[in-house]
């Protein structure tokens, strides 16, 4: 697999912030996992993080140093909050290869399923048949669309397995899936997107956002 | 608060007794051995900054101080996982307080895990010189920061400290929300150049 879309500066920072809409932090961890240009580039804007926690004027704690657990430093580490990125939705159904998605047609060949999630945004697989065009549309905020499976192309490039399209609002733009694979792409929305013309806008509510 | 934050900008202060070197080798003691003396001194300084940190994030203080509590026990926990070459004791407990904020905010589902550099790879023994070094990198981007311009650093502040995404820091300040991603960008880069010029 060779990455060659990546995660912009912007939404780096943000997700390093602990600051990206919760659909795009889904999005962009998935792609984190699978991408170590973009980890490496992480690390960047971390250190923002780790020099501004220094440099924090420190709350006195109320209790002081807490009993420790038995276990071990070096335990295998255990689950809750800090798990593996099994935790990522996007990558579990991938790595099931999406066996009980329950996919809803929206349009000629093409499928999507929604992932609910607390927090902003909207989380949604796109499945698409080989060749299916998904109609042209723009965006009220930023979407980032993560290729899990088969390939895709529009105005902006071209997108194989793990790459990742960062576009900001001001782009429209037309996605084909590729002729022969088809492909699965989760895609996260900041704000619902907007599609254009009619046929788009009688799918609209078929697309369910 | 904000008072408190600008004068922090305008006036860099001593480092308040942190010293990163000697927090790198205090996460080597914990991993090599289950020494609660580092642990206790690592908790004293961390703990204070962590409750702080969760507290400008919205935190209400006795929520900001057990998620403190419970980051620096992950931090015992996963002591072994550390990395120097992959950023300060600070840049990881950072992001350790960030993860277990935002899964509190997003009740409890983890959408934004531990980094996999940081949670998978086991790093070898640390070498003094890639202590050293990353504590060059930290005092580098502590000095780049502080050089920015004021906006530049409100824009970071807003993200880091408060949370906001750069359509909400847009709307906070009211620019257009390209302003904000252009000031990240520059942001980085210098940032990026003070940095690695100096190596």
């Amino acid at each position: 697999m060779t990455i060659t879309h990546h995660l912009g500066t912007e939404t780096l920072m943000s997700f390093a912030a602990g600051a990206l809409p919760g659909a795009l932090a889904a999005v962009a961890g998935a792609h984190l996992a699978m991408c170590g240009r973009c980890r490496d580039e992480l690390v960047w804007f971390e250190r923002i993080g780790g020099a501004l926690l220094d440099d924090l004027p420190p709350l006195a704690l109320r209790q002081g140093t807490p009993q420790l657990p038995r276990t071990q430093p070096g335990a295998p580490p255990e689950t809750g909050g800090l798990s593996g990125n099994a935790a990522n939705p996007i990558l579990r159904l991938a790595g099931q290869d999406f066996a009980g998605v329950a996919w809803r047609r929206i349009g000629i060949g093409l499928w999507q399923h929604p992932l609910p999630l607390p927090g902003t945004g909207v989380l949604q697989l796109i499945k698409a048949g080989p060749g299916a065009t998904v109609p042209e549309h723009g965006h009220g905020g930023a979407e980032l669309t993560l290729i899990l499976r088969g390939a895709l192309s529009d105005a902006t490039g071209s997108y194989g397995q793990g790459d990742v399209a960062d576009l900001d609002q001001e782009i429209e733009h037309t996605p084909v899936a590729d002729r022969s694979q088809g492909c699965v792409c989760a895609v996260a929305n900041e704000v619902p997107t907007r599609f254009r013309g009619w046929l788009a806008r009688l799918l609209q509510p078929w697309h369910g956002l | 608060m904000l008072g408190a934050w600008v004068s922090f900008w305008a006036a860099p202060r001593p480092l308040a007794g942190m010293n990163l070197r000697a927090m790198s080798e205090l996460l080597a003691r914990i991993a090599q051995g289950s020494d609660a003396a580092a642990f206790h001194e690592l908790y004293q300084s961390y703990g204070p900054r962590v409750k702080a940190y969760l507290v400008r994030r919205g935190a209400d203080p006795a929520t900001a101080e057990d998620l403190a509590q419970e980051t620096l026990l992950a931090v015992w926990r996963r002591a072994a996982l550390f990395s120097s070459t992959r950023g300060t004791a600070s840049t990881w407990i950072f992001s350790i307080a960030r993860n277990l904020w935002i899964d509190r905010l997003r009740k409890e589902v983890p959408w934004q895990e531990l980094p996999p550099a940081h949670a998978e790879v086991t790093s070898p023994e640390p070498s003094p010189d890639a202590v050293l070094s990353e504590n060059e990198v930290r005092i580098r981007v502590r000095a780049a920061l502080t050089a920015l311009p004021a906006e530049q650093q409100r824009v970071l502040e807003l993200a880091y400290l408060q949370g906001l995404s750069h359509g909400e820091i847009a709307a906070r300040l009211g620019v257009p929300l390209g302003t904000v991603k252009s000031r990240v960008r520059m942001a980085y880069q210098r940032l990026r150049a003070q940095v690695e010029d100096l190596k």
